[in-house]
């Protein structure tokens, strides 16, 4: 069980959900993809993409202007 | 099967063109199958090195609106349209360009850029898209 690590911090739409799904696509099942950014929709719209696509959330933080979001395929 | 969407490409207006580019990819990265039809004035965004070329579609200003927009877009950190493309490529999105369009404007297939390009194809390649499609827009 591996973890992607994605850095979008200064990224604005719609760069975040684009290179959140690039890396669900690369994942194997049971891999783990963080998401580290500073787009406020992204915090929203990720979660939001993650439930369509039935990918299961395990956390959601948010440290000033940076969240990070967990997934796992 | 996944949802799909579908969108036409008629404008080549930079502004346009971002909108078009964003809601595709952002259809792809939610799970959706998504394909592009450039028609008209689109269609010419195709060409080799042309698909940031368009004027805004309101307050041009003879180039000058544009390159305030273009500068702003910079400082906000947005991506670029080719990059945008890339991506909705990487991601599986369809690229169809009118084969009408090509004839009327007297575009050949060598002015294109031919990597982009998945099928060329007339109406009915677009209404057997269009038909399947959860979201049908024309931008």
């Amino acid at each position: 069980m591996s973890e992607i690590k994605v850095d979008v911090r200064g990224e604005t739409c719609p760069i975040p959900l684009v290179e959140m799904r690039k890396a669900l696509r690369k994942a194997a099942e049971g891999d783990f993809i963080e998401i580290i950014g500073t787009h406020p929709a992204s915090l929203k719209e990720i979660p939001m993409a993650a439930n369509a696509l039935n990918v299961k959330i395990i956390s959601e933080e948010q440290q000033g202007e940076v969240w990070t979001i967990k997934l796992q395929k | 099967m996944a949802e799909k969407a579908t969108i036409i490409v008629h404008s080549g207006d930079l502004d346009k063109m971002y909108s078009a580019l964003i809601v595709a990819n952002g259809a792809l990265s939610m799970g959706m199958e998504v394909s592009l039809y450039f028609t008209f004035w689109g269609l010419l965004r195709l060409k080799k090195g042309g698909l940031s070329k368009g004027p805004l579609s309101k307050l041009n200003l003879f180039g000058l609106g544009r390159a305030m927009i273009r500068n702003r877009m910079h400082k906000a950190n947005v991506a670029s349209l080719e990059r945008l493309m890339a991506d909705f490529k990487e991601l599986g999105g369809k690229v169809i360009a009118c084969e009408m369009t090509m004839e009327i404007m007297g575009v050949k297939k060598s002015d294109l850029n031919e990597d982009l390009i998945d099928l060329y194809g007339a109406v009915g390649t677009y209404i057997q898209e269009a038909r399947e499609s959860a979201i049908t827009l024309l931008i």
